[in-house]
């Protein structure tokens, strides 16, 4: 038994220390806006925020996020209101939808750190974040319009 | 959420998710239709036309007792029949019901449909048919329902019901007025009308069609990870599956270590699953499964089987002597399936021969979303949850192999998270209907992403040899075509080597120039692997290769690539493909010839259009250059324009048009979005998607090895041109087309931007 802080609640998680944190959010916690797309770090299909940062969550282990603040798609904004969200929303920018929780939680992490990113902050920012269905150019605009309004 | 979903807590509330209204038998004439309803200019019943829907499968159903429901508060419930894998059909066709209604888009909610095509007709979401098959019956759909509301409210007032107005949710009568909500029990007890009888809305009055404001319907919970995949749906007492499969189609295990996997904790299971070989449709491969409480479990069970795998007859597959192979086939003659003046003649008497060849790899879908599926097996039934592109064919094929009779199967659809084609083989549904009814308790099996590299149902690899007979003055009186892949036939019937008409007629046989003397025919090579359809199938690499070789032929022969086009294309006409010679068997994407005819001046629309906005011609800096390609594929037709620049040797796209011409433009927001993902996937397969096998085994793994293009060098600057037309232009294709010219605009981009000719592909990122 791991207490980890998803979502600003403490929880007790019944896994294995080694466990990636992708499968102990998905299959015990039960959230399961995070998505599994290569398990090797490389599509962040499965970001979220630790301690306000985007990492891969099929990366990196339940033990390591003991006492860090997890921060998953459902746990973004109370109300699933934020304005990277909104931009998402305001620009109709998924396809089959499948890799952007993961490219919001990239992306709000980036405006966290950098509110007025470039153009190429944006777009190195956002490489790790597979896109299949190919929605770039709307992620792009998506990412400028929460950051500037435009 | 998908509304369906409620019941997965509580089985039995299913029947309750949405307030039935009870079907009557309708009694009375419908003499009450015989005039109008709608306020708004009126118009007549739009000609039917005939579609290929109606020879599908199940066929066409446009009952609206099927589709609609209403309750009480005035919510309208609609069916979404067609599988949401990223095109948008889950919002478009409902819309299209909600407009002709009259339905308040805000107050539509959406059911997915379970897989049952007696009910819902045809289901498989496949062949950019969703709205080229379903667009009639939704207007008639919603036309019926507003009908009927309208003859409920006439009835309740005593009014005729010509005098009645259906507008926004509202019916009215001079000062009275009613909600949708306060006739749905009289209104849906009303007889349905007759197309005929229909009083369609006329194309000025749409509020959605046509216009791409909706957005589409999962979006908030999409953007808030509410939205439900294959992958999200859990059941009470489920399990988790790993299967590892044999690397070598045909292929079985010799050894494994069962107990090591039992000894990691939370496994609970292993079983061995039967194999399967070519032809076997979409049954799965087989391999040993790893049944566990959890997914981490499973793929640490799964590690610790310690397989040894027997090849069978396909472990000497090797894609480098493969290639070479079909190489060598394309040179000779093949078997003829279109042949129209006298080729031989020409290219006897030809003043000189063109002759050039082109590659593709075979190409896995990688849809973002791996396959994945949820199955309880319960004794006397079954009930599936997964993302699949035809869910009918999944419930019979899992129906089959657990031995129910189909009548006690269900299958849900959640959403798909991308499919590509690869949703379209259920082999991961019929693995968890097996595993769950050898452990006896729900189980979900999860592939990995190594699991899906690995066993696909590969788009198929391809040589392309095309040659040109030129004259004395250098115009082109022939045109030979030879096609060598192995085809999709092999999954279904002992394989022949050669190609079927779905194949033949997808960018060979149908090749739309005006040339009198043509030959096409089609070289032997046997499959290895199982070899599937792929976004726009066998369209990618004969576009790949035609409009290579325009672009080479025009350089050739000093020309630009717009004129070399044209000149080939030669004045617009609409194709007799009798008199050109098409086989009998040409299959025009299984629609009647009748309006949809081939019609070249739609490809020299697109191709201008296109030009003209990257500004064709124009002097461009060093190192970069502008491509163009065009082609017909699911009955569209599409151009790209590709500037490319190539920055220290890398291949990049700063700006790029796609031309469309896709009939009506039901929801032209969805048809950009779908040329955008078009020309991020065309980018994809022009620089990166390479499946190579040796031994038999594929070579590729992951995104490390098989890597797709990202935002650091996607297209950029995609403007999307739809050509307009009114509703009596029949809607075709759009999931599909915008892909195959991609990859040849590209590299005739390259070619003109540093003088270097790419014929293979994936031809890399880097040149
Ligand atoms: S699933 Fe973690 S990066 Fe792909
Ligand atoms: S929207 Fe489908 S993978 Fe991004």
């Amino acid at each position: 038994m791991t207490k980890l802080n998803i979502n600003g609640t403490e929880m007790d998680v019944e896994a294995d220390g080694s466990m990636p944190l992708l499968w102990a959010v998905r299959d015990i916690a039960g959230m399961t806006g995070t998505k599994y797309g290569c398990g090797v770090g490389l599509c962040g299909a499965c970001t979220v925020h630790i301690d306000g940062v985007a990492q891969r969550s099929c990366q990196i282990t339940v033990d390591e996020v003991v006492g860090k603040a997890v921060t998953t798609i459902e746990g973004l904004d109370a109300n699933g209101e934020h304005r990277v969200q909104q931009a998402w929303r305001e620009l109709n920018v998924p396809q089959c939808g499948f890799c952007q929780s993961g490219q919001i939680m990239q992306a709000a992490s980036l405006l966290a750190e950098n509110p007025k990113p470039t153009d190429g902050e944006i777009l190195e920012a956002m490489e790790g974040n597979v896109c299949r269905c190919g929605c770039y150019q709307r992620i792009v605009a998506a990412v400028r319009l929460a950051s500037t309004g435009a | 959420m998908l509304k369906y979903l409620d019941q997965i807590h509580s089985p039995v509330a299913r029947a309750l998710t949405v307030q039935k209204v009870s079907r009557r038998a309708f009694l009375g004439t419908s003499s009450a239709f015989a005039v109008a309803v709608f306020t708004a200019p009126r118009a007549e019943a739009f000609p039917v036309w005939e579609t290929g829907g109606s020879a599908m499968p199940n066929g066409l159903v446009d009952d609206p007792m099927v589709f609609v429901s209403i309750d009480t508060d005035g919510t309208v419930h609609l069916v979404a029949h067609r599988s949401e894998m990223g095109t948008g059909s889950r919002t478009t066709l409902p819309m299209i019901m909600a407009d002709e209604m009259e339905a308040d888009w805000d107050r539509v909610n959406i059911i997915q449909a379970e897989g049952d095509e007696p009910k819902y007709g045809n289901q498989n979401t496949d062949g950019s048919r969703s709205l080229r098959h379903h667009i009639q019956a939704a207007r008639k759909i919603g036309g019926s329902v507003r009908m009927m509301l309208a003859g409920a409210a006439a009835e309740e007032w005593g009014v005729p019901v010509g005098e009645v107005v259906v507008s926004n949710h509202t019916v009215s009568h001079g000062g009275k007025s009613l909600g949708f909500g306060d006739l749905a029990e009289n209104a849906m007890a009303m007889p349905v009308p007759a197309h005929k009888d229909i009083d369609y809305k006329s194309e000025d009055a749409f509020r959605y069609i046509g216009k791409g404001q909706v957005q589409i319907t999962d979006l908030r919970d999409i953007t808030t990870g509410a939205a439900v995949y294959g992958a999200d749906v859990t059941l009470p007492g489920m399990k988790i599956a790993m299967v590892a499969r044999p690397p070598v189609v045909g292929g079985k295990a010799t050894s494994f270590d069962a107990e090591a996997a039992m000894a990691i904790p939370g496994v609970v299971a292993v079983h061995e699953l039967p194999y399967s070989i070519m032809p076997a449709g979409f049954a799965p491969l087989g391999g040993v499964a790893v049944v566990a409480d959890n997914t981490y479990a499973a793929i640490q069970g799964r590690e610790a089987l310690n397989i040894t795998w027997e090849g069978g007859p396909h472990a000497g597959y090797t894609s480098k002597s493969y290639m070479a192979e079909m190489v060598a086939e394309t040179r000779k003659m093949g078997t003829v399936m279109r042949e129209q003046g006298d080729p031989d003649t020409a290219f006897a008497n030809a003043a000189k021969v063109f002759t050039q060849t082109y590659t593709q790899d075979h190409m896995a879908h990688i849809p973002m979303e791996p396959p994945v599926a949820l199955a309880n097996f319960t004794g006397d039934a079954m009930e599936i949850w997964a993302p699949v592109q035809s869910p009918y064919q999944a419930r019979q094929d899992a129906a089959k192999a657990v031995g129910l009779d189909e009548a006690n199967v269900r299958v849900n659809v959640t959403l798909l998270g991308g499919g590509f084609g690869r949703k379209s083989k259920a082999d991961y549904v019929t693995e968890a209907a097996l595993l769950s009814q050898l452990v006896k308790a729900p189980v979900r099996v999860q592939w990995t992403r190594e699991d899906d590299v690995h066993h696909s149902f590969y788009h198929t690899a391809s040589a392309e040899r095309i040659e040109a007979a030129l004259d004395g003055s250098g115009k082109v009186v022939g045109w030979r075509h030879n096609s060598t892949a192995p085809s999709i036939l092999s999954i279904f019937a002992p394989d022949s080597g050669h190609q079927f008409p779905i194949e033949t007629g997808m960018g060979h046989v149908d090749v739309p120039f005006d040339i009198p003397n043509v030959r096409m025919d089609n070289g032997k090579a046997m499959a290895h692997t199982r070899i599937g359809w792929f976004r726009a199938v066998s369209n990618v690499p004969r576009a790949w290769a035609i409009g290579s070789f325009v672009g080479e032929l025009a350089h050739e022969l000093g020309k630009d690539q717009r004129a070399m086009w044209l000149e080939l294309i030669g004045a617009p006409r609409t194709v007799d493909t009798v008199a050109e010679g098409y086989p009998e068997t040409y299959w025009n994407y299984g629609e009647p010839a009748n309006g949809f005819e081939i019609k070249t001046g739609k490809l020299i629309n697109v191709l201008n259009i296109a030009a003209d906005a990257i500004g064709y011609g124009k002097d461009l800096p060093e190192g970069e250059g502008i491509g163009l390609a065009v082609h017909r594929s699911f009955v569209s037709y599409v151009a790209v324009a590709t500037r490319v620049k190539i920055i220290d040797g890398k291949v990049t796209v700063p700006e790029m048009h796609m031309a469309i011409d896709c009939g009506y433009a039901a929801n032209p927001e969805r048809i950009s979005s779908q040329m955008e993902g078009a020309s991020v996937m065309g980018m994809t397969i022009a620089q990166h998607s390479g499946i190579t096998f040796a031994d038999g085994a594929v070579e590729q793994s992951n995104f490390y090895d098989y890597d797709v293009t990202r935002s650091t060098n996607y297209p950029n600057n995609v403007k999307v041109h739809i050509v307009p037309h009114g509703f009596d232009e029949h809607s075709t294709g759009v999931g599909e087309p915008g892909v195959p010219p991609v990859a040849p605009s590209i590299a005739n981009a390259v070619f003109e931007a540093q003088g270097k000719r790419l014929r293979h592909i994936p031809m890399g990122e880097m040149i």
